[in-house]
């Protein structure tokens, strides 16, 4: 256990302990939009239902589900904890400040939103999570699926404003985390680098688009 | 000679590390040929005809390599221009009428002394706990008997042009110390006089920039942006990269 208490205690292992969650959730969020952009083949859920069956009773899925809330959980603890302590170093703040001159201000504002989404992040879970394993509302011998329980929590505005801004949230975070991530765990390369960092920015504004179309699409009824 | 600039001051002076500093109100007239740090001489030559006491700052060559100048001009360290110390500023990167702010570093690490003077001994005590290789003395060797192939002495000595100045902490909103660690620690396990230290010496040298109460990476990228010597943000990921590594061999 000594070998890797180095992850929550020194300032580059918990860095590093951030990162490798954080690809992994990148990981999960790729295939979470890929199955729910089925959606948009607009065939009243049929293929959407038919993957979210497949992923709610896969063996392997839910053992990786495990891991996924574990990462999660890691991220979300050890990203507050490190955001804290970083503000308590500079006890005395400067009086004129130019942040704006020298970095990205998505780059000095992880905290906030991370914890933005993590405020979304409640309501999501709640939303669906929470509804399709621990109630009875979503049966396939009642006629009720997780397709219609979108339609029914997209009808109402709010949750869509909210979605939206947490997929906003999400852009942001995405634009600073995926290439700090290989940063913190010290790949910086003349080639890979510029790679990675194109791959990071596709990334951080596709998939938080197709995530926000979806409430859109279906709260205007294009999606039915 | 150029026209004056008639320049306004707002400089902080803290009077010792205990107590509470505040900003004072100066006018200056300086040439725009004069260096920022000139321009202070200016001012304090001022305040000492006036019976005031003078601002402390920090200084020794004025020639951009000594790392002694520690001013963060209008919120940036080392003022507005890139690639620049405080003492290499001139004043015509200002405007006449101007006012212009100016604050110690301000870390936890970085203990205000006096005025715009703050204790840097933190950058030493990490030096000690790693920063160099160990050798038997003895007479000099031959300059060539270890082979450096051109390329890695480049990136070595790329890093090794880190004149210590603490920009980089100053700049950082975490106050972290990690350019200036990863500066060290690149440019000795690059070359094969600091190799076999490598692992023990990175853990040693975070260790103690941990204990100095310097904050941890984000990787916004500001301590690259306002270093004066432009050390890349790469030497952190290097940083990163060897502590790894000693930590997966149990150092």
């Amino acid at each position: 256990m000594k070998l890797f208490s180095f992850l929550f205690t020194s300032s580059i292992g918990r860095k590093v302990l951030m990162a490798v969650t954080g690809l992994s959730l990148v990981a999960f969020l790729l295939v979470h939009c890929g199955i729910n952009a089925c959606i948009f083949f607009n065939d009243s859920g049929k293929t959407f239902n038919a993957a979210a069956e497949f992923m709610a009773h896969n063996w392997l899925i839910r053992t990786a589900e495990v891991g996924l809330f574990g990462g999660l959980l890691i991220h979300i603890i050890q990203g507050l904890s490190l955001s804290l302590s970083n503000q308590t170093k500079r006890k005395e703040k400067y009086r004129a400040s130019a942040g704006d001159a020298n970095s990205k201000w998505y780059s000095r504002s992880m905290g906030i939103l991370g914890s933005l989404l993590l405020i979304f992040l409640v309501m999501h879970l709640k939303h669906f999570w929470v509804v399709s394993r621990f109630t009875d509302a979503i049966q396939e011998t009642k006629g009720s699926t997780l397709f219609d329980e979108m339609i029914i929590v997209f009808t109402d505005p709010l949750p869509v404003i909210i979605y939206v801004i947490g997929c906003l949230s999400l852009a942001y975070h995405l634009l600073h985390g995926f290439q700090s991530a290989f940063q913190s765990l010290g790949i910086n390369h003349p080639v890979y680098t510029p790679i990675i960092k194109s791959v990071g920015n596709a990334f951080s504004l596709i998939v938080p688009l197709v995530f926000a179309a979806m409430p859109i699409a279906m709260h205007l009824g294009w999606i039915k | 000679m150029s026209k004056l600039m008639k320049l306004h001051l707002k400089v902080w002076r803290q009077k010792n590390t205990e107590s509470a500093g505040n900003f004072e109100d100066y006018k200056v007239d300086a040439s725009p040929d004069m260096s920022f740090l000139e321009m202070f001489d200016v001012l304090n030559e001022q305040l000492i005809e006036t019976g005031k006491e003078p601002v402390a700052f920090d200084h020794d060559c004025r020639e951009g390599i000594c790392g002694m100048c520690s001013m963060v001009i209008d919120g940036r360290p080392h003022g507005p221009k890139q690639g620049v110390t405080t003492c290499q500023l001139h004043m015509r990167s200002f405007n006449d009428g101007d006012t212009i702010t100016v604050e110690p570093w301000r870390a936890n690490g970085f203990p205000v002394i006096k005025d715009l003077t703050v204790n840097r001994s933190a950058f030493d005590r990490i030096i000690a706990s790693g920063g160099f290789i160990s050798t038997n003395a003895g007479n000099a060797v031959d300059a060539n008997s270890i082979l450096v192939p051109k390329e890695i002495a480049d990136e070595a000595f790329e890093a090794a042009t880190c004149i210590g100045c603490g920009a980089c902490v100053s700049a950082c909103k975490n106050a972290s110390a990690m350019l200036f660690v990863g500066a060290k620690v690149t440019q000795l396990s690059m070359l094969p006089q600091g190799k076999p230290e490598r692992q023990s010496r990175v853990v040693a040298m975070v260790n103690q920039m941990d204990a100095e109460g310097f904050g941890a990476c984000t990787n916004t990228g500001a301590c690259a942006a306002e270093c004066p010597k432009q050390i890349p943000l790469s030497v952190i990921a290097t940083l990163n990269r060897e502590y790894i590594s000693a930590k997966m061999n149990g150092k």
